[in-house]
This record gives structure tokens, C-alpha cells and sequence, in this order.
């Protein structure tokens, strides 16, 4: 025991010496510590005010958005810009001034940039001017001894190759504005654009990218002697859309000048494949910054150039509503695919008259003659078996007026009145509402992307959601995967007589669309017209037809389509608006088909760029 | 006999202790030395962060927060058991060492580390421990007769130098020499002469340059550079100047907290890990790095402390090990960021973001609680 203490002391003393050696290292590195943080203070916070090795902030490269087989829709073009970094000189107010000189500026950007300098770090530059002009670059460059501090660098400005055609599905950037550079530095440089509409705001995390850096070395007079370091950052993702650029030119080219739009869509995975609105506008104005004028004229044009038609649209859908009232008459049990109505031509419902199309008095007629002639006088009586609420209902399960969670800013999901709806305004719902209601007049209004997507889920009795981003950095969205979605809840045989109508719709000469019927071998479309009023007609307007080309455009019926193809294996939905284009099936009809026509040869459903290897080439029109 | 109040009771020779009194019985001390100090980075990764708690502090602290349970699992574990485990341990960690050169990861041309269940493990880290643990495991039957001898020394120099050996092929040559160092320090403790390390060092002093010529050329590079650090401005001595600039720039109380200019300009490429200090230092002067500095050196004198009131040998060389594993990974990532030293990738313990050392410290100071709370327990003849 006493060895045992013996040996305990001789440790203790050990490790009291070790424990004091390592104290006074400790104390050597605190005076060290003092050397350097306090003897030297004055020396090194001089090193750190004009670290002669500077470093400034780049805007990462946005990244692209691509169609789905690679080609370029919102792409990045070099140009030259001058930059400022105040901390470079003592005096920036002379060197301002120098600049002024040299390229004259609108107070405007005089006021801008004199902001910037007095909010931004002093590692992130400030832009003096962009898109420099070759002379602007010259008179710099020979005055670069009165300008220390300014650099000029190549920039990236978004690109556009498609133009007005995919304006609203690609969207636009823009410079972000004073407040979203304050809350967040990545937008305080220069260079950096922000996504306002479309995929750009929409995915604009994933475009944005991470900032670089590029370390320089100056001299005492703030020139810039060499670059000593550089990193790029990482640059925005690529977005892959589904969008079939194809496709999408073919369907802005016969949109042509009609006001409307158009959306194709991948009838089993809910992919946006086409997407058009019109009028349209050029998305590159934006990135240079908009002119006061011209927004203006945007914003006051009737036919609301800056709106997605497509998903932002509200139309009236007229008789492309119909599909979904026999569809909920079928589920109630109020309609089966024998039950036999009878049309005299009209309709009379207390003292009120309601009209069939044109007075035809159609007979005795079924559910799927009634749509194949779309008789309205069946469809009233339909509509009053069912009810407003259960219209609604089976509306919102085939997409209709619902959020259906599209990846774009600024999707409406329409409006169908309910009961519930109608009590809480105060408005008395008398049931001649539910008869106009039958045939998608009244209140209802729905976007040409609700349209589709009902179309899509009657076709492959899929519950779709309509989406437009397939890639992200190349993973396939998992909307975009097959047989993600779920099974739609819809009797599959009231689907199927549903589906039958809809071909002889355009496959049989009684037929509305039996004019565009598809040309292809084997192959059928099927589809519903519609011509929807776009206010209260009176009888007497009603009785002259829609076809009077003496009526004010602006009271013209909107014309529509919806439709899938083929019909025996569906691939593709497609919904076609034309404002004020009088009949659907004289102006909407004829698009669609030659949509679907172009989808059905290039099948680009499910189809993309192979991941690895390089990027094919959209497969041509035959 | 007289009898101890209950709180004070400490297990001795009955092996099993109630794990309430147990948890009592830990040094709280310790525990808010290492809660204030993870406290204090916690503060620098969010500053590194940008001023925000991702991408570093929050996952940190969810590191942290597991290694604080492992440790309290650690303390309940009777140090006899754990001075079982000694050689077993050692053994693993040698295997773990040959099997990452094998498969690990490579970071910064080593081979450094490996991923289990998510937690980074680096073998060159938890082999510090281990071999510390095995020493004393060797030494604490000994007693200073023996220790004398040079043919009892040799086992213990095998054991130091093939781990060490491992390590320089890594080739990872801060974590080698430190672990040569630990080594010696315990072998130093368990009564061996200091003239006989005297040698050994006169040895090295002989074989360096001769060392040299086998050495990376990375690692070549850092030593030149340390010599002399403007001869590369812009590679390897560019950390250097611009963490002497960064702490230089703190004065006495810094330039406020998330303001510091080095930091937040990124002038440091990896200042959420080696450099961290850097952030500490000039955002809060002088005095917020000396204050840090204090609560270092507290871990390494409670640890000292413990060894020197633990009442068996295998618990006193044990906590003596560790608590120079701790000291050194201070003085060497001190040293660097002041750069009087070369740049070898060491963390600040406690401080620096990254998992592999904070679970080796963690470890290590699991066992030192374990010391603690049995320091009075008496290990009997056969026991191993």
C-alpha cells in the first residue's frame, strides 16, 4: 500500500508538470493571441480594410430550361457590363463622376446606384451599366488610370429563342428590386435576375444557382494588376419542361392571330406538353428592364397580353361541360346509357323558354346522341335531375374548378356554384340556373388547363394532375413517372359509355366535329365541341345564330374543344379556346386536330433526352 | 466506521452502483465546460453560416446532442470493464486503420475516414484513445522497477509505432505525430525516464531530413511553406495570411458578432472547420478568444485533475491521455490558425464543424466521466 502511494505521488508530480507545461503553451499562445489581436491591431485591420487580395461576389450562371428533348427555351447571352467596387478607391464620388463623364447615365440609375453603394457590402460590386456598348467599353478602357475600381466583366442575360410562343409557360426574370437585395445577398449582385412568371419563378430556386467568387490583386491606386483566383460558383440547374417545343410552335402558329390558347397535354402522366396564349409578348423585354410605356400598353390591352390563358384563363366551357353532367347523372342514377329523353326543340321551365341550339328539335335521343349532336334540351332536363351540388361534385373530381396543384404562379381554378355557394352571397338560386348549369353556362368559369385535365382523366380514368417540369438537374419529376397518379373514382363503365359519345362526336357524320376528324390510318380522336356565350344573350340574339358575323366581336361566342387521342389506347388530351371564335367546332376543332395529329406522329409522350449521352435532336415532323 | 452521507457514496467494490446515483455522482462541471464550449461554436457555425443555422450549426448540434447521450452511456460503464475492453479495443481500431486505407473515403488525397450508420469515423481518431487506453491497460500493473527496464519498454513502443506507422501512410502526418506524442505522454506518466524520450527526440532530429524525402509533396509543400510563408502567397500560406489578417483585425472586442469582414467575405475556404476559431477571434477580439481559450484549458485541467485524484492507475493514466489528446488538438489547431505551425488539419475540438473528431472527443470524454464516477473502485488481482 505504501509503494502504492509512493507510486501515486510520483504520478501526481508528473502530471502536475505535464498539466503546467501545457499551461504555459496555453499562456504563450494567449500572448501570441495578444500580439496579433491587439499589438498588431492597428497593422492587420489596415490589411483587412485594403486587403490588397481582393474578392468579389459573381452571379452564378442561370440555369437552363430546356424542352423535354434538350432544346433551349430560356437560354444565357453573353454581354459586357461595368462594375463598381468601392472598395478599390478611397474616393468613389470622383471616380462616379469620372464615369458620368465618359457614359452618361439617366438620373434614374445615377439615383439607383448611389443606393446601392450606401446599402451593399463592400465584397459585392455595384452595376454601373449593362449591356455596354462597344464605344462605352473603349472610353473606359483608355481612361482606366481616372476610373479605379471600375471593371468590366462579360455578364449573362437571359435568352429567350422561342420569343412571344412560350412567353407565359417559360415565364420571365428580372432584375430583382432594392428590397429583395436587402433581404437576401445572392440578389444583390450584379447580374442576378430574379423569375417573375412562369417556369422562372416557378422553379427559380433551382435555376438560381450558387454565387462564385473571383479574387483579385491591386495596387495601391485600386487598379486591378492581376486575377489570382476564380471560382464560377455553381451554376442554376436545368430545368427539362415537358413541353415538346414542336409542338408548342405548331400550336402559337395555328392559335395565329386569335385571341385564345391551346394545351396539350400527356393524357397519362398529366404532363403539359404544349401550352400557347394569345396574344403574347416578348419575354427578353423584362431582363433589360421593362419601359414605361410599353408596360402600359400591356396592361391596358383588351386581350390581357400577360396573362396564361391557359391556366389563369376563365371561360365559360359551354358544351365541353357536358361530358361531366351525364357523368354525375350516371353516378346519382338519374341517367343511364339507355335512357331515352325527348328534345322538341326547347325547353319550358315555369314561364321561361330555354332554346335547343339553332331550335332543332332533336327526337328522342341518348346520352351518347346528345353529345354526338350536343343537344342542349337533353342536357337541361339532365342537369335538373342532378342537381347543382352533384354537378359540382363529379366537376371537381374530374379536375374541374379545383386547385389541381399546377408547378406555374398564377393558376385560377375556376368557379362552379354550389347551393352552399349561392346562400352565402345571397343569391337566390332559382332552378332555372341548374338547367344553364347543365350546359356549362351561368356562373361557371374554368381554365383551358381544367379542360384538358378532365379530358385526360375521362380518357385514361387516371386522376392526372397537370404539370409542366419533367427534369430538375435531370431527375425525373415524380409526377412525370408513369402510373404515379391514382385511379379516378368514376364508375369505369360510365367512363366507357362516356367515352364512346365523345368518338362518334367526331368519327360519325352526325357529329359535330366530324369536319376534323383525325386523316391518320387507324387512329381516332375523340372530342366535344363548344360554343360558349360570353354574356346574357337575349332570346332574340340566341334566335339569330352565333354565326352572324355582324355581331360586335366582343359579344361573339367563344368557341372550344377538348378532346383525346387515340381513342382506343388515350396518350394525349387537348383543349383548344378561341375568343370570340364563334362555333367550336369551326375554329377550336380544326386546331386541335392538327395538335393532336403532330403529337400522334412524334409521340413525344414519355419520351426524352437519354440522360448520359448527348443531346438529340427533337425527332422531326414527317 | 463512519458512515457517508448517500450522495456522497461512490462505487468502490461492489461492481454494480444504482445508475440514478451513478448520474448523480458525474462531474457537472465537465458537463457545462463542454455544453459552454459547444455553446460558443454553435455561435461561430452560425456565423460561418452566414448568419443563419443551416448548413452548419442546427446539424452540429443534432451531432452534439448525440454524442452528450453516448457520453452519459459511457460514464455508466464500470471502468473495470472498460479496462477489459482495452486491448480488444486497440485491436479494432488497428483493423478499423488497415480497413479504411482500403476503402475509406478520400478527402484531400488521404484516405482518411469511414461512414457508419451516418456518423463520419475517422479510425485515426478513436485510435488515440484506444491506444491510450491499452497503454494503461500495460503500464498500471507495472511498477516502477519494471517500468525501468528497456526490455519492458519495447511492447509499449510496438504498440505506439504500428498505429502511428498506420497513420503516416494514411498519409495523414498532423494526426501521426500527435498520436506518437499521446503515447509518450502516458508511457511519461506511467514512470518512464524523460531522458529516454530525450534520445528519441535526438533520433528524429537525426532522421527528419532524411524523413523528408519521404514525405508527400503536399506535405512537403506545408512545411516549406510554413518556413516561410510568402514564398506561395496564393496556395497553401494564403490561409495562413488571411487568418493572421482575420484575427488581427478583432482588436480587443472585435468587430461585432456576425461582422467580421474576413469571415463573412469567405477570404477562408474552410473557416467552418479548421478556421473556425478565426471567426470567434475577430468578431469578438481579444477577449472573446482568450475567454474561449480559458474554457479550453478548464477541460484540461478537470481532466488532469480527475487522474490525479483517481485512486487506481489504469483511471490515472487513462485521463491523463486524454486530457493531452485534448490539449494537443488545441495546441496544434491554435498553432495553425496563428500560423506557427504548418496547416495540418486538425479541428478545434468542441468548436469546429465536422464529426469525426467531436465523436473520438466525445468518446474519450465518455470514459473519462466513467473514471470519475468510479475513481474509488479497486481492481483485484486476476482481473486481467
Amino acid at each position: 500500500m505504501r509503494r502504492d502511494n509512493k507510486e501515486r505521488v510520483a504520478f501526481s508530480r508528473r502530471a502536475l508538470l505535464i498539466g503546467t507545461a501545457q499551461l504555459g503553451i496555453f499562456g504563450a499562445i494567449a500572448g501570441k493571441l495578444y500580439n496579433l489581436q491587439v499589438s498588431q491591431h492597428g497593422k492587420y485591420a489596415m490589411l483587412a480594410e485594403q486587403n490588397s487580395i481582393s474578392e468579389r461576389l459573381v452571379a452564378p450562371l442561370r440555369g437552363l430550361i430546356t424542352d423535354r428533348f434538350g432544346v433551349t427555351l430560356a437560354g444565357n447571352q453573353q454581354h459586357w457590363r461595368a462594375l463598381f467596387m468601392q472598395a478599390l478607391t478611397p474616393q468613389p464620388e470622383i471616380v462616379l463622376e469620372n464615369f458620368y463623364r465618359l457614359v452618361p447615365l439617366s438620373d434614374d440609375e445615377k439615383a439607383r446606384i448611389a443606393t446601392e453603394l450606401a446599402h451593399r457590402p463592400k465584397y459585392i460590386p455595384v452595376l454601373l451599366k449593362d449591356y455596354l456598348e462597344w464605344a462605352d467599353m473603349a472610353a473606359i478602357e483608355v481612361n482606366t488610370p481616372d476610373l479605379p475600381g471600375v471593371i468590366v466583366e462579360a455578364g449573362a442575360s437571359r435568352d429567350y429563342p422561342y420569343g412571344p410562343g412560350l412567353a407565359h409557360a417559360v415565364g420571365y426574370v428580372a432584375r430583382p428590386n432594392e428590397r429583395e437585395a436587402q433581404a437576401q445577398t445572392i440578389f444583390a449582385l450584379p447580374g442576378m435576375r430574379i423569375g417573375r412568371t412562369g417556369v422562372e419563378a416557378a422553379q427559380d430556386d433551382a435555376l438560381r444557382g450558387s454565387p462564385g467568387f473571383v479574387q483579385t490583386e491591386t495596387n495601391v491606386h485600386g487598379e486591378i494588376v492581376r486575377q489570382v483566383a476564380e471560382d464560377m460558383g455553381i451554376p442554376g440547374q436545368t430545368v427539362a419542361l415537358g413541353i415538346d417545343a414542336g409542338l408548342q410552335a405548331l400550336a402559337v402558329q395555328r392559335l395565329g392571330t386569335d385571341a385564345g390558347a391551346a394545351v396539350v397535354l400527356d393524357a397519362t402522366t398529366g404532363e403539359i406538353l404544349a401550352m400557347a396564349s394569345n396574344p403574347s409578348f416578348d419575354p427578353a423585354v423584362f431582363d433589360k428592364g421593362v419601359p414605361a410605356e410599353l408596360w402600359n400598353s400591356f396592361l391596358a390591352d383588351p386581350k390581357d397580353p400577360l396573362q396564361n390563358k391557359v391556366i389563369a384563363g376563365l371561360f365559360a366551357p359551354g358544351s365541353t361541360f357536358k361530358p361531366t353532367v351525364a357523368l354525375a347523372a350516371m353516378k346519382c342514377g338519374a341517367l343511364t346509357a339507355d335512357t331515352i329523353l325527348t328534345c322538341t326543340g326547347s325547353f319550358t321551365l315555369g314561364d321561361h323558354v330555354f332554346w335547343c341550339d339553332n331550335h332543332v328539335a332533336h327526337g328522342s335521343i341518348s346520352v351518347d346522341a346528345a353529345l354526338q349532336v350536343s343537344c342542349d334540351v337533353f342536357f337541361y332536363q339532365v342537369a335538373l335531375r342532378v342537381g347543382i351540388d352533384r354537378m359540382a361534385e363529379m366537376a371537381h373530381t374530374m379536375g374541374l374548378a379545383t386547385d389541381l396543384g399546377v408547378d406555374l404562379p398564377d393558376a385560377e381554378p375556376g368557379f362552379l356554384p354550389t347551393l352552399e355557394w349561392a346562400k352565402a352571397k345571397g343569391i337566390y338560386w332559382a332552378e332555372g340556373s341548374t338547367v344553364v348549369q347543365g350546359i356549362g353556362q351561368g356562373y361557371t368559369q374554368l381554365t383551358p388547363l381544367a379542360l384538358a385535365t378532365m379530358m385526360a382523366r375521362l380518357a385514361t380514368g387516371v386522376a392526372v394532375g397537370p404539370h409542366i417540369a419533367r427534369r430538375i438537374g435531370g431527375t425525373l419529376q415524380d409526377a412525370s413517372a408513369a402510373g404515379n397518379w391514382p385511379t379516378l373514382e368514376v364508375d369505369p363503365a360510365h367512363l366507357a359509355v362516356i367515352r364512346k359519345a365523345l368518338f362518334d362526336v367526331v368519327n360519325t357524320p352526325q357529329g359535330t366535329a366530324y369536319a376534323s376528324r383525325l386523316t391518320l390510318p387507324n387512329v381516332q380522336m375523340a372530342g366535344k365541341t363548344g360554343t360558349a356565350q360570353v354574356h346574357n344573350n337575349t332570346a332574340a340574339e340566341k334566335q339569330k345564330g352565333f354565326n352572324d358575323l355582324t355581331m360586335a366581336w366582343e359579344d361573339r361566342p367563344n368557341a372550344l374543344f377538348v378532346g383525346f387521342a387515340p381513342y382506343d389506347n388515350p396518350r394525349y388530351a387537348v383543349a383548344v379556346v378561341i375568343e370570340h371564335g364563334n362555333f367550336g367546332a369551326q375554329s377550336a376543332a380544326p386546331v386541335a386536330r392538327d395538335l393532336i395529329t403532330y403529337a400522334l406522329i412524334n409521340d413525344p409522350a414519355g419520351r426524352d433526352t437519354p440522360l448520359n449521352g448527348p443531346v438529340a435532336a427533337a425527332p422531326s415532323a414527317t | 466506521m463512519n458512515i457517508e452521507p448517500i450522495a456522497r457514496q461512490r462505487p468502490s467494490r461492489n461492481r454494480s452502483f444504482g445508475v440514478v446515483r451513478k448520474l448523480l455522482s458525474v462531474n457537472w462541471l465537465f458537463v457545462l465546460c463542454i455544453c459552454l464550449l459547444f455553446g460558443v461554436g454553435y455561435a461561430a457555425l452560425y456565423s460561418a453560416g452566414g448568419g443563419s443555422v443551416s448548413p452548419y450549426a442546427n446539424s452540429q448540434l443534432v451531432r452534439f446532442l448525440g454524442m452528450l447521450a453516448l457520453m452519459f452511456a459511457i460514464a455508466m460503464v464500470d471502468i473495470r470493464v472498460i479496462a477489459k475492453a482495452s486491448w480488444p479495443a486497440y485491436v479494432l481500431g488497428l483493423l478499423l486503420l488497415l480497413f479504411v486505407m482500403k476503402f475509406g473515403h478520400t478527402g484531400l488525397g488521404a484516405k482518411r475516414w469511414i461512414t457508419v450508420g451516418g456518423v463520419e469515423i475517422q479510425p485515426s481518431e478513436l485510435m488515440k484513445l484506444f491506444l491510450t487506453m491499452a497503454l494503461a491497460a500495460y503500464f498500471c500493473r507495472a511498477n516502477y522497477e519494471r517500468v525501468g527496464q528497456w526490455l519492458f519498454l519495447v511492447v509499449p513502443a510496438i504498440v505506439v509505432l504500428v498505429p502511428v506507422g498506420l497513420i503516416l501512410k494514411e498519409p495523414n502526418l498532423g494526426t501521426a505525430v500527435i498520436t506518437a506524442l499521446i503515447g509518450s505522454t502516458v508511457m511519461l506518466g506511467a514512470g518512464v525516464r524523460w531522458w529516454k524520450f530525450a534520445i528519441i527526440i535526438v533520433v528524429i532530429a537525426v532522421a527528419a531530413p532524411l524523413l523528408y524525402h519521404h514525405l508527400h509533396a503536399y506535405q512537403q509543400a506545408r512545411i516549406i511553406t510554413f518556413l516561410n510563408p510568402g514564398s506561395d502567397p496564393l496556395g497553401a500560406g494564403y490561409n495562413i495570411i488571411q487568418s493572421k489578417i482575420a484575427l488581427g483585425s478583432g482588436g480587443w472586442t472585435g468587430q461585432g458578432y456576425l461582422h467580421g469582414t474576413q469571415n463573412q467575405l469567405n477570404f477562408l475556404p474552410e473557416k467552418q472547420t479548421d478556421f473556425v476559431f478565426t471567426i470567434i477571434a475577430e468578431e469578438f477580439g481579444f477577449l472573446g478568444s482568450f475567454a474561449v481559450l480559458c474554457l479550453l484549458f478548464s477541460i484540461i485541467g478537470i481532466a488532469l485533475y480527475e487522474s490525479i485524484t483517481c485512486a487506481h492507475a489504469y483511471g490515472r493514466l487513462v485521463a491523463l491521455g486524454i486530457a493531452t489528446n485534448f490539449f494537443l488538438y488545441c495546441f496544434v489547431n491554435l498553432s495553425m490558425v496563428m500560423g506557427l505551425i504548418p496547416v495540418g488539419g486538425v479541428p478545434l475540438p468542441l468548436i469546429s464543424y465536422g464529426g469525426s473528431a467531436l465523436t473520438a472527443v466525445m468518446l474519450g470524454f465518455g470514459v473519462l466521466m466513467s473514471i470519475h464516477v468510479h475513481r474509488d473502485v479497486e481492481f483485484s488481482a486476476g482481473e486481467f
